[in-house]
C-alpha cells in the first residue's frame, strides 16, 4: 500500500498525497446520512496530466478512484464505498477562458461556484452563471455531474443543460474532449450537431471518468433584481399557480418552500418569484404580468403576496443563499439531508403532504422546498430532514424518512436526484431492463476494470 | 473557557463558508490555503476532534499538527452561517486544552510553553535583556498616566523592536506620560491561552494583573494587538479592570489633536488589518485614520480588507513555531503578493507579528526594494522628519 502512496507522491508531489488516518477519515464521509467508508489515499492533482497518471496507476493497481469536488451532495456520492483513492480536485482551480460574445466560460474541475461568481462579477459584470444555492465551495464540475440546479434553472434548465463541452480523463487514462472543443478551439457546444457524448458522463456520478475541464454557458446579468413571495395555504393550488406564473415567461427563478419552523410558516406554501430587469420600467412590466397571472387566486383569497422584511429579502436574494445552510443546525446538531426527486408539477401536492407526514411519523423536523425547472417542465422537490449528528437514534429516523420518501416518489414516477446508493437501487429496480442493460454496457465499455467510483450505478 | 466544547463540536455541517472571504474570490483560511486538504480547514479540525473524542480515530502527531496549524484568525467565525459561529475559537482552544492536559501536543508547541514558563517569553531569551531595545525609555512609576506594555515580540525581535522604539518616540513627541516595565515585563499569555495551556495562562495573567495593581496602573497601551486582545478580553475574567488601548488608537487621538504633526510623504500605502485588532476587536478605522492624516500619503486597499483580511499566518504562536511552514503558498507570502498587486510601495502593519512575518515574506517573494513593510508608528515617525514639498 505504501508503494501506491509513493507513486502518488511522485505524480503530484509529497505535499499533495496522504494516507494519514485523518485524511482517510475525513474524506471517508460527507455531512449526510450515508454510512462512511474510509479512503485508503487522498490525492490532490493540479493538472489533467496528473489526473491521467493517477488513473493509469489506479488501473495498474486495480484501485478505486473517487473524484471529489466539495462533497456536499449530502448523499454519499464521494464516499469511497470500496476504499481506494479519493481525488480532491480543488487544486485544479484555474478559470481558463471567458468568451464574452459567445457567453461561455471554460474552467478546470476544481473551480468553485464562488470563485466563478466572483470572477465574473469583477471581470465580466454583464455575465453570470447559474449559481446553485449550495455553499460556494461546491465545484462547477461536480454540480454538472449531478445535474445540479441554480438560480437560472427556471429559465434555462438543469445546470448540466448549460454545459458547453467537457474534457474528461477516461477510466482507461485516455484524455477525451467532448463537443466543439474536440474539433477546434471553441467551447460553444457540448454536442449538437455532433452526437452528444456528454451524456456518457453527466449524471454518472463519476463512474465513467474524471471530468477535468468544463465549458459552461453564461447568461446576461441584469442590473436590477427583485423578489415577490406569493403565499397560499392550499398545496393543491400550487401546480396551477406555477403553471400560470411560468406562462408569463418573465420569471428568473421560481422556488417553493414550506417548513414547520418557525411556527408561523407552518401550513403555508411560499412561492418565491425572482425577477430581474435592466430598467425600472422593465421590472414594473414584469411585476405587473406576474400580478395579473395570479390575480384570480388573490381575489379569491386563496393566495396573497407576502410582506418581506429586509432581513428575509436579503437572505433570499443572496445567491448562494447562505441562510439555507443554517437549516443544518435547527436541531443544534449539524446535520440535514434531503431526497430531491425531480417530479412533474402535478405531483407537488402529494409530495408536500408526504414530507410533513413522514416528519410526524419519524419524529424529525422537515423542510420541503422545490425549484421549478425550465419553465415548469418539471421541478425538484426536496424532502429535507434535519438531524442531530450526536443522536444516532434521530439519524436513523431521518434515514428511514428519506428512504420512505424515495420509495414514495419512485412509485409515483419521479426521478431521484443525486441519488445515494440506496436510491440508485430503488430506481434501477424500477427501470426498464433494456435501459438498465444499456447502462451496464456503457459502464463496462468505458471502465473495464471497474475502478471509477465503484458501488455507484452498479448494475447487478 | 469553553471546556464544554465536546458537547457542541458535532454541530459543524462542514459547509465550507469558513474557508472564504465575503466575495468567495479565494480561500481565506490560512491553514487551508496553505495545505489544501479539507482536514486543515475549520470543519476538518472540528470533525476530527469530534472523531477523536468519540474514539473513532487515535491521537497522532498529524492530528495535533492539524489542530495547531490554525492561526486563530477568526475568518471562520466571521463567515460561518451558523448560530455557534462565535464559539468556534473557544471550541478549538478547548480541544487544544485537552491535548495539553494529556501531554499530546506537537514538539514545537511544547517548546513554546517551556520557553514562556522558564523565561517569560517564547524565544528563551534572558529576562534581563527584555528591555535591551529601550535605550533608556522611562520605567513606569506611580503617577504616570499609561503603562506601555511592549510584549515579547517588541522586546526581543529585531524588527519589532524598531516598532517599539517608534511608538516610544511618538509618545514622547506628544508629551504623553508613560513608562515601560522593562525587565519586569512578562509574556501577556495571549498565545499561551490560544494554544490551550490554561494553567500557564492563568499564572501569567494573575502575575501581570498583580504587578499592574501594585504599581497603581490604570491605563495600558499595547504595541501588539495580541496583547491588546488578551488584556482587554481575557484578563477581566481574572479580576482586571484596566483601560486598554492599542497604540494606533492613542496615535489617532494624538494626531487628531495635533499633538503629533506628520509632514508630507508621497508614499502609496496599503494597510493590513491584523486579526487581533480587526476581527477580534472591531478596530478597523483608527489605523487607517492615522495614515490618512499624513499629507501626501495615498492609502490603497487590498481586495481583502477589514473583516476579510487574510491572516499573515503568525497567529497562535506561529510567528515563532511556524507550523504553517514557508513556501510560496504560505499565508504571509500570499498576502505580500496581494499587497504588491495594489501598486503600493509600503505595506503598513499595526502588529509586530505581522511585521515579522511579512518582512520575511518580502524576501521570499524577492520584493526587497519594491515593497517596504513598516508599522504605522514607523511611518508616522518617519513623517515627522520628512521634508516639506
Amino acid at each position: 500500500m505504501s508503494d501506491i502512496l509513493e507513486a502518488l507522491e511522485k505524480i503530484v508531489g509529497k505535499d499533495w498525497a496522504s494516507n494519514h488516518q485523518e485524511e482517510r477519515y475525513f474524506y471517508g464521509r460527507d455531512p449526510g446520512l450515508m454510512t462512511p467508508h474510509e479512503a485508503d489515499y487522498v490525492v490532490m492533482p493540479a493538472t489533467t496530466d496528473e489526473v491521467q497518471q493517477i488513473v493509469k496507476l489506479a488501473n495498474k493497481e486495480k484501485v478505486a478512484i473517487v473524484p471529489k469536488g466539495a462533497g456536499l451532495a449530502l448523499t454519499g456520492l464521494v464516499v469511497p464505498l470500496k476504499g481506494g483513492i479519493v481525488m480532491d480536485t480543488k487544486r485544479m482551480d484555474r478559470i481558463l477562458e471567458v468568451n464574452e460574445k459567445a457567453r461561455y466560460a471554460v474552467v478546470e474541475a476544481g473551480v468553485t461556484q464562488g470563485a466563478l461568481r466572483d470572477y465574473l462579477n469583477k471581470h465580466h459584470p454583464d455575465l453570470r452563471h447559474s449559481v446553485p444555492e449550495a455553499p460556494p465551495i461546491t465545484t462547477i464540475a461536480a454540480n454538472v455531474v449531478i445535474h445540479g440546479q441554480g438560480r437560472l434553472t427556471n429559465q434555462y434548465g438543469f445546470n448540466s443543460d448549460m454545459v458547453n463541452g467537457l474534457e474528461v480523463v477516461l477510466p482507461t487514462g485516455d484524455i477525451c474532449k467532448i463537443g466543439s472543443c474536440s474539433i477546434g478551439p471553441y467551447w460553444f457546444s457540448k454536442g449538437a450537431p455532433l452526437p452528444d457524448l456528454s451524456g456518457l458522463f453527466l449524471g454518472w456520478l463519476g463512474t465513467t471518468g474524471v471530468i477535468t475541464k468544463v465549458g459552461l454557458k453564461l447568461y446576461p446579468k441584469k442590473k436590477i433584481k427583485d423578489l415577490e413571495i406569493l403565499v397560499t395555504d392550499k398545496e393543491d393550488l400550487v401546480p396551477d399557480i406555477i403553471y400560470k406564473l411560468t406562462h408569463t415567461e418573465m420569471i428568473e427563478d421560481l422556488a417553493i418552500w414550506a417548513q414547520e419552523r418557525p411556527l408561523m410558516f407552518r401550513g403555508n406554501y411560499h412561492i418565491n418569484i425572482f425577477l430581474t430587469a435592466d430598467s425600472e420600467g422593465e421590472l414594473e412590466m414584469k411585476r405587473k404580468m406576474v400580478y395579473d397571472s395570479v390575480q384570480e387566486y388573490v381575489d379569491s383569497k386563496d393566495a396573497g403576496f407576502m410582506t418581506i422584511n429586509l432581513d428575509m429579502r436579503r437572505d433570499f436574494m443572496d445567491n448562494p443563499q447562505k441562510s439555507m445552510t443554517a437549516f443544518a443546525d435547527v436541531r443544534r446538531g449539524g446535520g440535514f439531508e434531503y431526497a430531491g426527486p425531480i417530479i412533474p408539477l402535478e405531483l407537488y401536492p402529494e409530495c408536500a403532504r408526504k414530507v410533513a407526514e413522514l416528519a410526524i411519523k419519524h419524529r424529525v423536523v422537515y423542510g420541503g422546498s422545490g425549484r421549478v425547472i425550465h419553465g415548469g417542465h418539471c421541478m425538484m422537490f426536496s424532502f429535507a430532514y434535519t438531524f442531530n449528528r450526536a443522536d444516532l437514534d434521530e439519524m436513523g429516523r431521518a434515514r428511514a424518512a428519506l428512504h420512505e420518501a424515495a420509495e414514495f416518489v419512485a412509485d409515483k414516477g419521479g426521478l431521484l436526484w443525486k441519488p445515494n446508493v440506496d436510491e440508485q437501487k430503488i430506481m434501477m429496480e424500477r427501470m426498464d431492463p433494456n435501459t438498465l442493460k444499456l447502462m451496464a454496457d456503457v459502464k463496462k465499455l468505458l471502465d473495464p476494470n471497474g475502478i471509477m467510483n465503484p458501488g455507484n450505478w452498479e448494475v447487478r | 473557557m469553553a471546556q464544554d466544547y465536546a458537547g457542541q463540536i458535532h454541530r459543524c455541517f462542514r459547509c465550507g463558508y469558513c474557508k472564504f472571504p465575503n466575495d468567495y474570490s479565494s480561500f481565506n483560511c490560512p491553514a487551508y490555503r496553505r495545505f489544501r486538504f479539507d482536514t486543515y480547514s475549520t470543519s476538518g479540525r472540528l470533525w476530527l476532534t469530534y472523531a477523536w473524542l468519540k474514539g473513532e480515530i487515535d491521537w497522532s502527531e498529524h492530528l495535533a499538527e492539524i489542530l495547531y496549524t490554525c492561526t486563530m484568525c477568526k475568518n471562520c467565525t466571521e463567515h460561518c452561517p451558523m448560530k455557534f459561529a462565535a464559539d468556534i475559537v473557544d471550541w478549538i482552544v478547548g480541544a487544544r486544552s485537552d491535548m495539553v492536559e494529556k501531554g499530546k501536543i506537537p514538539p514545537r508547541v511544547a517548546h513554546f510553553f517551556e520557553a514562556v514558563y522558564g523565561y517569560g517569553n517564547p524565544y528563551k531569551l534572558l529576562r534581563d535583556d527584555r528591555a535591551a531595545w529601550a535605550n533608556g525609555t522611562k520605567i513606569y512609576a506611580p503617577g504616570d498616566e499609561y503603562l506601555l506594555y511592549v510584549g515579547c515580540l517588541g522586546s526581543y525581535d529585531e524588527n519589532a523592536q524598531k516598532m517599539a522604539r517608534s511608538v516610544v518616540e511618538l509618545l514622547n513627541t506628544a508629551g504623553v506620560s508613560f513608562g515601560i516595565l522593562g525587565s519586569d515585563e512578562e509574556c501577556c499569555g495571549n498565545e499561551v491561552y490560544l494554544l490551550g495551556e490554561m494553567g500557564l495562562f492563568q499564572t501569567l495573567a494573575e502575575k501581570n494583573i498583580k504587578k499592574f495593581r501594585e504599581l497603581g496602573i490604570k491605563k495600558i497601551i499595547t504595541i501588539c494587538p495580541h496583547g491588546y486582545n488578551v488584556l482587554k478580553n481575557r484578563y477581566p475574567a481574572l479580576g482586571a479592570d484596566f483601560e486598554i488601548y492599542h497604540y494606533t488608537q492613542l496615535l489617532n487621538d494624538l494626531v487628531q489633536k495635533k499633538k503629533i504633526k506628520p509632514l508630507r510623504r508621497n508614499d502609496k500605502v496599503t494597510y493590513h488589518d491584523p486579526c487581533f485588532l480587526g476581527r477580534y476587536n472591531n478596530l478597523y478605522e483608527e489605523p487607517r485614520q492615522v495614515l490618512q492624516y499624513i499629507p501626501g500619503l495615498t492609502l490603497v486597499e487590498m481586495e481583502k480588507n477589514r473583516a476579510d483580511s487574510f491572516c499573515c499566518g503568525g497567529g497562535s504562536g506561529n510567528f515563532i513555531m511556524d507550523l504553517l511552514a514557508g513556501g510560496k503558498e504560505s499565508p504571509a507570502r500570499v498576502r505580500v503578493r496581494e499587497a504588491y498587486a495594489t501598486g503600493a510601495d509600503t505595506l503598513a502593519v499595526a502588529c509586530p507579528s505581522c511585521l515579522v512575518m511579512f518582512t520575511d515574506a518580502v524576501k521570499g517573494e524577492e520584493l526587497d526594494g519594491k515593497l517596504a513593510v513598516k508599522d504605522i508608528g514607523q511611518i508616522v515617525t518617519e513623517s515627522l522628519s520628512a521634508k516639506k514639498d
